[in-house]
């Protein structure tokens, strides 16, 4: 104990030391193990694999990224991602936001306290499960077909099933069923980013701006609404960038189209050609590094 | 915040906000209700609901199956160790970057983000292709490495919370008594972040055993309980199991989430 004693009294007065010394560790573990990996990741990127022996080939080319965009087959799934990405994240900030709204500014504390654990619940419950019993909820007999039928409602979703594109032959292997579970699976990550930034706005603010006449309407679209906006960009980095990467519930709910994640995990993993499946998942980091950029303008990690 | 009387009209909700709300909390919650449901169906062909009858005889099933505890076992072993790792790391992490101001902050910050803030995806075919480069055989120390690296993030952000919240005049304080370093440490600090600790590796640990993006890429041929699920999901005769084992690890991660709950809830400023 003396001698630690004594280290740490050497350590109090150099706070520069001190502080290398607390962070080098943990920074040893990221700086190493993962940003390596990001370089390993790149440099495979580069690399491409020999037609003939299908093996990787260590030097440098451009032939990778030349198979990722000149293939039309692989635009179609980086366009196809990135639109549900968009979508998904459209339809969580729309759901989000009147549960944000109410447990931020009207809910009773007890109610406010009921909301948070209601929110979080989900959130942390397994996301496998999830996936899962999406796939029961969704499925041909299942309880949403159930559920649509006793209303009568059956033919709404035979109409729906039945559109090109987005239609299938059920619920639990079309892009409906999917867009469906990908807004449930993030929906608590646009709700709690949401509600913080709302729980910031001062209710000074909306009686000043109702007492000099503005309507709900006004003060919510003036007031509210841009001081939301830090909380709504936070939420959708989330939704966005889960989106993109995500690979389970394309492959488990789905229609036929791939998208980059599950081009990732086949590419890597069947195919055998880690160069591709490299260059395929540089496209979501580009595509989040330009989110963020945009995000961080708009205040996004304040409200973090 | 107002008083309950100084809450005029600007400040209630209407009956379409309060139905938006609430229509929103249970969209989030039935589905999860639905497999505890499906685990006491006789029905064990397809997905009808209402379930025809109900039945105890799937957790019988389930219980019997080795190759169900074998993937167990592995999931708690390899939360255990990536929460220790996590504990350990995210804490000191936490520590340096509290209060400091220093060059390069920002960017360091910025790595502690990183990894929950890129796709899963991205960090698993990263380490994989690092392992590949490596020489490095895929196995349980290669799932701890990918685990490891998002829960050093969650501890890091629950503690860093929790040591800004510790006023600074405290320590001051501490020290201004005669406290050395250490005492401070022990008597001042540790007891407040004591709760924040418990918290991250709770929901770390929640988060390890429940990990399947990473883990498919870092796995080579071990079988951690959501990989075995994985698989499963694909072979549809085994279903009624699939469903038993859905509502235990439901359970099992629930548990440490809502003590985590509990711990970091600040109820000193609600209200």
């Amino acid at each position: 104990m003396p001698a630690l004693r004594a280290a740490a009294a050497f350590l109090h007065g150099r706070r520069g030391f001190y502080l290398a010394l607390l962070l080098l560790p943990p920074l040893l573990w990221l700086g190493i193990i993962y940003l390596g990996s990001l370089f390993a990741l790149l440099a495979q990127s580069f690399y491409a694999i020999d037609e003939f022996t299908a093996r990787i080939v260590p030097e440098f080319t451009l032939a990778t990224y030349r198979q990722l965009f000149s293939q039309p087959a692989n635009l179609d799934i980086i366009l196809r991602t990135v639109a549900m990405a968009v979508a998904v994240t459209a339809a969580a900030a729309v759901i989000a936001f009147p549960v944000a709204n109410y447990m931020a500014r009207y809910a009773t504390p007890r109610m406010k306290a009921l909301f948070y654990v209601g929110v979080m619940l989900p959130m942390w419950t397994s996301y496998l499960v999830k996936v899962y019993a999406w796939r029961l909820v969704l499925a041909k007999q299942g309880i949403f077909s159930w559920f649509l039928d006793v209303f009568g409602l059956t033919p709404v979703l035979d109409g729906a099933l039945a559109t090109p594109v987005i239609g299938g032959p059920s619920l639990a292997s079309s892009y409906i069923g999917m867009f469906i579970v990908f807004v449930y699976m993030w929906l608590p990550f646009m709700i709690l980013p949401l509600a913080a930034a709302l729980e910031r706005v001062p209710g000074s603010l909306v009686q000043a701006s109702a007492d000099l006449g503005a309507r709900p309407g006004q003060t919510f679209r003036h007031v509210v609404l841009p001081l939301a906006l830090p909380g709504l960009a936070a939420g959708s980095i989330f939704t966005f960038s889960l989106t993109l990467g995500d690979y389970i519930i394309p492959s488990v709910v789905g229609a036929p189209g791939y998208f980059i994640g599950m081009m990732v995990y086949q590419q890597q993993g069947t195919a055998g050609n880690l160069p591709l499946a490299a260059a395929f998942s540089v496209v979501p980091i580009v595509l989040i590094a330009v989110y963020l950029a945009l995000a961080r303008r708009m205040g996004a990690f304040d409200a973090l | 915040m107002p008083s309950r009387r100084m809450r005029a009209a600007w400040d209630r909700a209407t009956l379409g906000q309060k139905i938006a709300a609430f229509a929103g909390l249970a969209f989030l919650h039935l589905p999860v209700w639905v497999i505890f449901l499906y685990a006491f169906t006789t029905e064990d062909r397809t997905y009808q609901f209402p379930p025809p009858g109900l039945t105890l005889k799937w957790f019988e099933v389930a219980f019997a199956r080795a190759d169900i505890w074998a993937a167990l076992k592995l999931s708690l072993a390899v939360a255990s160790v990536a929460t220790a790792i996590a504990l350990l790391l995210g804490t000191l992490a936490a520590f340096a970057l509290a209060r400091s101001r220093f060059r390069g902050r920002e960017l360091i910050t910025l790595l502690f983000v990183l990894p929950i803030a890129l796709p899963g995806i991205v960090t698993g075919i990263a380490l994989l292709a690092a392992f590949k480069m490596g020489g490095i055989q895929p196995g349980f120390w290669t799932i701890v490495v990918g685990h490891a690296t998002f829960c050093i993030v969650i501890v890091h952000n629950n503690v860093i919370a929790r040591l800004r919240r510790i006023p600074p005049s405290w320590v001051e304080a501490s020290m201004d008594l005669g406290a050395d370093g250490l005492q401070t440490f022990r008597h001042v600090l540790l007891p407040q972040i004591a709760t924040a600790l418990l918290a991250g590796g709770m929901l770390a640990f929640a988060l390890s055993f429940d990990e399947i993006i990473v883990t498919l890429f870092t796995a080579g041929h071990e079988r951690t309980l959501p990989i075995w699920f994985f698989n499963e999901l694909f072979r549809p005769r085994e279903r009624p199991i699939t469903n038993v084992v859905a509502v235990t690890v439901v359970l099992i991660t629930l548990v440490p989430i809502l003590l985590a709950y509990r711990l970091t809830r600040p109820n000193d400023t609600r209200g």
